[in-house]
């Protein structure tokens, strides 16, 4: 790791200071993917600008129809809010599956959404939910947020603070795992808005994306029967020694017919 | 550049003037000369360098030391009692031969400890998932699933 200067401001209005005043600064949020980065020289910030010390950004908020999760809220808070369990699990289980337990102590939503890892979790609930990533500057609709690889419609000089959840009437997420890494090969996140079904898959090509066919099949009827036979177009999916194309494709149906079961009763 | 840093580790307040680069695990074995923390693979995947910050398993690889700065850090050696006495997971592995090499056991047992304190009686399937940021190499994880079983019916009783 290259060295770099450290500050940990106590304000939003502080660390936009910081981000100004160094071009090549950096925010950390929980580090879990940054430092490793770092550590491989992959990323080298000259500083670093740690969010941890400003309480505004971190906690879990429900009322008027949506939950709002600060950026720094760290995995494992998210995953063990009963009264989050309560209102959309589907969110709950997911932030319970990301990485591992070590991980998920230290990191956070913000982090994930500003890294957008093309094989991240978080990216999948974001836009499969219809979230809006909320600035310091602005909102951002979750389908004008992902734009490719880890490439956001975020500005230099912009931090996440919080994003707002809508309540679905039923979600669930099924995930394919690399078996080494533990990232999704392929990962489905099914929302139910009474009959408006949204379906975003994450791992399987360069960024998160909306999965229309799949969305339209479960609007009319949410069985995993009636998406069954469908057969998603590969032609600009990954494919690597793990998984070519055509089989992340069939994963893609797999996993939703996964997550649509999950919500049967 | 050099740093201040400060935090508790294993109930000891410890100062020093670091690198601002310096990692956690680090800082705890070469400054701080705690060695029982291991460095196995070095890019968050293995696990053996798992230490609780502020009473959550983190991986110490995968934490910068000024991360952990105010913070109360345990590593295996704040584990066992002032009078030698190992703590009930260490126990454990002994009794059921939960280690091989040991390279993995500072960071596997960390991780037990923590897991139990999210769920005090997990079932072999839980602690087989909850274990999943914990490489080990020679005993094919069975033991060791059996010492966390161990462990968390001692740790009930002693409750």
């Amino acid at each position: 790791m290259y060295p770099f200067k450290y500050q940990k401001p106590v304000s939003i209005s502080e660390a936009l200071d910081g981000l100004a005043n160094d071009s090549e600064s950096k925010l950390l949020a929980g580090g879990q993917s940054l430092t490793a980065a770092m550590k491989l020289r992959l990323s080298s910030p000259t500083e670093l600008i740690d969010l941890s010390a400003i309480a505004e950004l971190a906690g879990i908020r429900i009322g008027n129809g949506v939950v709002t999760i600060g950026a720094m809220t760290r995995h494992a808070d998210v995953a063990s809010s009963s009264s989050l369990r309560n209102i959309i699990p589907g969110l709950a289980n997911l932030a319970g599956g990301i990485a591992d337990r070590m991980v998920r102590s230290m990191g956070t939503l913000g982090g994930s959404l500003a890294n957008n890892d093309p094989a991240a979790d978080y990216p999948a609930v974001t836009l499969g939910l219809g979230a809006t990533i909320v600035t310091n500057e602005r909102q951002i609709k979750a389908d004008d947020f992902f734009l490719g690889m880890f490439e956001t419609a975020l500005r230099k000089n912009e931090i996440i603070t919080s994003v707002v959840f809508p309540v679905p009437k039923r979600s669930a997420y099924a995930k394919f795992k690399h078996p080494a890494s533990r990232y999704a090969t392929v990962g489905v996140f099914v929302a139910d808005f009474n009959g408006v079904v949204r379906v975003a898959v994450t791992g399987a090509a360069l960024v998160v994306f909306r999965a229309t066919e799949l969305e339209q099949m479960l609007s009319q009827r949410f069985t995993s029967e009636s998406i069954a036979s469908i057969k998603v177009d590969d032609s600009a999916l990954n494919s690597d020694l793990n998984a070519d194309a055509a089989y992340r494709a069939h994963l893609i149906t797999r996993m939703a017919m996964q997550a649509v079961d999950s919500l049967q009763t | 550049m050099t740093v201040t840093v400060s935090m508790t580790i294993n109930g000891l307040a410890v100062v020093h003037t670091i690198e601002e680069r310096t990692l956690l695990v680090t800082y705890i074995r070469d400054i701080c000369r705690l060695t029982g923390t291991h460095i196995g693979c070095d890019t968050s995947q293995c696990g053996a360098c798992t230490v609780h910050l502020d009473g959550k398993a983190v991986k110490s690889c995968n934490v910068l030391a000024l991360q952990a700065e105010g913070a109360n850090v345990t590593t295996i050696e704040g584990l066992v009692s002032n009078d030698g006495t190992l703590h009930p997971m260490q126990q454990t592995f002994k009794t059921h031969h939960g280690l091989q090499c040991g390279y993995c056991t500072p960071g596997m047992v960390m991780s037990a400890v923590h897991l139990l304190k999210i769920i005090e009686q997990p079932t072999e399937e839980q602690i087989r998932e909850q274990l999943d940021g914990n490489l080990c190499r020679c005993t094919g994880y069975h033991n060791i699933i059996k010492a966390v079983k161990e462990a968390s019916k001692i740790m009930a009783k002693q409750a």
